[in-house]
C-alpha cells in the first residue's frame, strides 16, 4: 500500500511538472491551432 | 401488468452508473450540437484542452482536443517532446487509470451498445487473446509515437499515422458526419477513406460478437492508461474475507480479468460489472487508500 501511495504521488507530481512545462512552452496553443482545423488525415481524406 | 413484472421492467430500464457516466461524457465531450447540423467543427478556446478519451477533434460536436491526435501532431509536425499532452494524460492516468476507458470513452460506449445485439458471442481463445492484448502497446509505440516522430524528422511534416490509417473513432465521429454534410469532402474521399471505413466496419461488426475488441487489442490510449492501473487513485478493491469464491465476477467481466487473483490488472477498465454481480458485496471501488487498508486488514484476518 505504501508503494502504491508513493507511486501515485510521484506520478501525479510528474504529470503536474509535465503539464506546467507544456503550458510554459505554450504548447496548449499549438494543440488549439491543430484542433480548430478539420484534420484531413483523421477523417480519412489524407 | 403484475406488480412484480412492472418492478422488473422498471429495474431493467434503470441506467447503470457506467452507462450514465458514458452518456454524460459523450454529451459533454461532443456538446457542440450545432456542428452536426452545419457540418462544421467547433473552433472555440476549449479546444486547447485535451479530453481524456479517444474523441476525434474533427467530430463536428467535439469541444476538446483528442490527446492521441495532439500527441502525434506535436511529435511529427512540431518536432518536440509534447509535455502538455503527456502531462495531461499522466494526470488522467494517475487519477483514474483505465476507468477512463470503462466509464468515459464514447467509442467504448459504441462497442458496449453493439455487444447488446443478440448474435452468438465469441470468446477469443486464450492462446490468441493473451498475445493479442499486447498489440495495443505496439500500436502506441509504433503508430502513435514512433512513426509520427520518425516521419517528422528532417524538418518535414510527419503524418499522424494512427489517425490516418487506423483510428475508427475519427472515421465514425469525424469522417462520416463531415462527409455527409460537405459535398467537397465527399469528392475528395478516395482509397484511404475506403480503407478507414472498412477498418471501422470490421471493428464495429466484431464488437457485436466480442466485447470491446478495439479496447482489448488496438487502442493506444488504453495501452497508455494501462500503465497506471496498478497504482491509480481510483481503484476496485476485493475484500478477500467476504469473497465466497463463486466466480460470478470473473464470468461477468467483459475484459476477461481474473478478478479474484488480480483485481488491479492492466486490462481492467473499472466498468463495475464485477461489483454489480458480487453476491457478497466483496468488491468496492473508490479513491485513495482507506478502502485498500480496510480490504488488506480483513484479508489478513481471514
Amino acid at each position: 500500500m505504501k508503494r502504491s501511495n508513493a507511486a501515485r504521488l510521484l506520478s501525479a507530481a510528474l504529470g503536474l511538472a509535465l503539464l506546467a512545462a507544456g503550458l510554459a512552452r505554450r504548447e496548449h496553443l499549438e494543440v488549439l491551432q491543430k484542433a480548430v482545423r478539420v484534420c484531413l488525415e483523421c477523417i480519412g481524406i489524407g | 401488468m403484475s406488480g412484480m413484472h412492472r418492478d422488473r421492467v422498471r429495474k431493467g430500464r434503470r441506467l447503470s452508473f457506467q452507462r450514465a457516466a458514458q452518456l454524460a461524457c459523450a454529451a459533454l465531450f461532443n456538446g457542440y450540437a450545432a456542428g452536426f447540423a452545419k457540418g462544421r467543427i467547433f473552433t472555440g478556446p476549449t479546444k486547447m484542452v485535451c479530453v481524456p478519451v479517444l474523441n476525434c477533434y474533427s467530430c463536428p460536436g467535439a469541444l476538446g482536443a483528442c490527446p492521441i491526435g495532439a500527441l502525434q501532431t506535436a511529435l511529427g509536425a512540431r518536432h518536440h517532446v509534447p509535455f502538455y499532452v503527456l502531462g495531461t494524460l499522466t494526470l488522467f492516468g494517475t487519477a483514474l487509470g483505465r476507468a477512463v476507458c470503462g466509464l468515459m470513452c464514447p467509442f467504448g460506449l459504441v462497442q458496449d451498445l453493439l455487444h447488446k445485439i443478440p448474435v452468438p458471442k465469441w470468446t477469443v481463445p486464450r492462446w490468441l487473446d493473451r498475445p493479442a492484448r499486447y498489440v495495443k502497446y505496439g500500436v502506441l509505440a509504433l503508430l502513435a509515437v514512433g512513426l509520427p516522430a520518425l516521419l517528422g524528422l528532417g524538418g518535414g511534416v510527419g503524418d499522424p499515422v494512427f489517425c490516418k490509417y487506423l483510428c475508427p473513432a475519427g472515421t465514425l465521429e469525424g469522417g462520416i458526419p463531415l462527409l455527409l454534410a460537405d459535398p467537397a469532402l465527399r469528392r475528395a474521399a478516395g482509397l484511404l477513406f475506403g480503407w478507414k471505413t472498412l477498418a471501422l466496419l470490421a471493428i464495429l461488426a466484431l464488437s457485436a460478437a466480442v466485447h470491446r475488441p478495439f479496447c482489448k487489442y488496438l487502442c493506444p490510449l488504453g495501452a497508455f492508461y494501462a500503465l497506471f492501473n496498478r497504482f491509480s487513485f481510483y481503484q476496485l478493491r476485493l475484500d478477500q474475507s467476504k469473497c465466497v469464491r463463486c466466480g460470478q465476477c470473473e464470468r461477468a467481466c467483459p475484459m476477461g480479468v481474473e478478478v479474484t487473483k488480480n483485481i488491479r490488472s492492466s486490462e481492467c477498465i473499472r466498468c463495475g460489472k464485477c461489483r454489480a454481480v458480487c453476491p457478497a458485496g466483496a468488491i468496492t471501488s473508490g479513491f485513495g487508500d482507506r478502502g485498500e487498508a480496510r480490504a488488506e486488514a480483513s484479508g489478513r484476518g481471514s
